[in-house]
């Protein structure tokens, strides 16, 4: 049975707050679990992991690029309007004098292909060249359609490239969206439009800590949500009374166990391994379209 | 003045506890939590809040409806998806740039300056201790990381401290970049999984960027013997140390629990290693 949303099947997203909680782990597993059409995406574009575990066939790839400003010194005044409209302080001005021809220095690794330089030029003296920052592989295993976007390291446009990768978004599709740890613009553009927002959490003050913050994120932007609790019995009770306390619902507990780590520590999911999980994840499904039902 | 950040690559590695367990055994020092986003160290440290600084990190534009004349110049501007076609600006989507607010030719937009967060300066038992919260949702985390190095290094002159302990953040985005900058050494914490070897690399090349000295600590090691042979043979091969294989011990989530760094809780195999790993790097 189908969910239609919107005009779009689904999209799921799995988030956190805090690292290293298994939200690789429970989006990987969930989509191995869906008798569904999945498409799954890897937004945790600085660190991306997913496909250790889909160890899916690679079958093409596209640079993500962004622009940045390119001088027409033709033209250019250095008026310094440019650098003056840069939120980003990625302009610099160096005006002519004493016979040095002036210069205007272009900082392309802090530039966040706005427009704003080109736009204000009153002299027309800003065109825009074209830089690459990442890739986005598109890749398959099974039925499942897989995504990673992979950010160059030195490079800070993280949301640029998370908006990239969610533009090849099937609707046809259930979606399942791996997002970044943390709380802030990585993982607003990871879980930005999806229908719900899973959050994985460890039974510990830190896991308590950050999943606050995640809800609150979510609130915001009016997400439903529900937690699965990971390693549970290595902890105590916070998070479980957090949960009950602000009605969220616990939507799936992983007990902690040696084995289930010793098959992450080598790229396995646990549903290839541990069969009964695949009903558990199956059924993780079914609670996350009854949630998505009643909000619609 | 020896500025020493812990990151990871990989999130979830044990870099709050490390820090935290450093912050126990290190004297002369000022400690500070770059892991704005989500941050943690602050629950092992019991701050005393002494003074907060509001944070301006972002700002976000604004229409004035009873101005706009629906041109949509504004919509074919914005390059951040955060301004549609029914103008209902996406606050989650809109980065501040300005660039509908320049275009607009009404002056309808305007850029609001947004207090996107809070930086905090206490006293802790462990020395002065700066962190910041960022809110949920906000943007320029990096920013924000450089603020609280400054206050840090500020602190740590004035206090005529040797050290500033840096808990840093998973990633090697922005606020992790923010977190290198300056920095004299940096302890990259793993776990020997292939996610956590995968992801230590990718940051170890940032980190090579930075020419700031590294070395390795593996946590919870005795998970999976082949992958820590692996990271051992791998550090021989980079020429980076390593300081320390840690077992893994649920004493460790017990002290996080009781909220005390883990060498005032546990004088152990764990607690050894970690003094060791501080007197390798000061």
């Amino acid at each position: 049975m189908s969910l239609v949303t919107f005009g779009r099947i689904m999209i799921i997203s799995v988030a956190s707050g805090k690292g290293g909680t298994g939200k690789t782990t429970v989006a990987v597993n969930l989509a191995f679990s869906l008798k569904e059409k999945v498409q799954f995406f890897d937004c945790d574009v600085e660190e991306p992991n997913a496909f250790i575990f889909l160890s899916p066939e690679i079958k093409k790839t596209f640079p993500v690029e962004v622009s940045v400003p390119e001088i027409d010194y033709d033209k250019c005044n250095f008026c310094g309007k440019c650098a003056d409209i840069c939120y980003y302080n990625s302009l610099a001005v160096i005006k002519p004098r004493l016979g040095n021809p002036g210069k205007i220095m272009v900082f392309e690794n802090i530039c966040h292909d706005c427009g704003a330089c080109s736009a204000v030029c009153p002299v027309n003296a800003i065109t825009e060249k074209k830089r690459t920052i990442g890739k986005i592989d598109l890749a398959s295993v099974k039925e499942i359609e897989c995504l990673q976007g992979v950010i160059n390291p030195k490079e800070i446009l993280t949301p640029a490239v998370i908006r990239q990768e969610k533009r090849f978004i099937d609707k046809t599709k259930t979606v399942i969206i791996d997002a970044p740890p943390g709380t802030t613009c990585p993982v607003v553009a990871a879980v930005n439009n999806s229908d719900f927002c899973l959050l994985v959490t460890e039974p510990t003050p830190f896991g308590l800590n950050d999943l606050g913050l995640a809800v609150e994120m979510l609130k915001d932007m009016d997400i439903p949500s529900g937690v699965v609790i990971n390693r549970s019995g290595l902890g105590n009770n916070c998070v479980h009374d957090f949960c009950e306390k602000n009605n969220i619902p616990i939507l799936m507990e992983i007990p902690f166990e040696r084995r289930i780590a010793e098959l992450y520590s080598r790229g396995i999911a646990m549903v290839e391994a541990i069969p009964e999980y695949k009903e558990k994840f199956s059924d993780l499904f079914r609670k996350i379209k009854t949630i998505v039902n009643k909000k619609n | 003045m020896k500025q020493i950040v812990v990151i990871s690559g990989k999130g979830g590695t044990g870099k709050t506890f490390l820090t935290a367990s450093l912050a126990a055994i290190a004297k002369n020092k000022v400690m500070a939590d770059c892991d704005v986003d989500a941050a943690n160290l602050h629950l092992m440290m019991d701050p005393q809040i002494k003074n907060k600084e509001e944070y301006v990190g972002s700002r976000i534009a604004v229409m004035d409806k009873d101005k706009c004349v629906k041109c949509l110049k504004c919509h074919f501007a914005c390059r951040f998806g955060a301004i549609p076609e029914s103008l209902e600006f996406d606050p989650f989507s809109c980065e501040g740039c300005g660039t509908c607010a320049l275009v607009c030719p009404e002056k309808a937009i305007a850029m609001q300056d947004e207090v996107s967060g809070t930086i905090f300066t206490s006293q802790t038992a462990y020395g002065t201790f700066i962190h910041a919260r960022l809110k949920p949702g906000g943007e320029s985390s990096g920013k924000l990381v450089a603020r609280v190095r400054e206050i840090a290094q500020k602190t740590a002159e004035q206090e005529k401290k040797e050290y500033v302990l840096i808990d840093g953040s998973p990633g090697i985005g922005c606020p992790v970049i923010a977190s290198l900058t300056g920095v004299d050494y940096a302890i990259i914490v793993v776990e020997p999984t292939l996610s956590g070897i995968h992801d230590m690399e990718r940051v170890l090349e940032v980190v090579a960027h930075f020419k700031v000295g590294a070395g390795v600590v593996i946590n919870k090691s005795d998970l999976n013997q082949d992958n820590t042979d692996k990271i051992r043979a791998w550090c021989v091969e980079r020429n980076v140390p390593l300081l320390a294989e840690l077992p893994f011990s649920k004493t460790v989530v017990e002290s996080v629990v009781k909220a005390r760094p883990y060498p005032e809780l546990y004088q152990d195999l764990i607690s050894e290693r970690i003094k060791l790993v501080w007197d390798s790097i000061k």
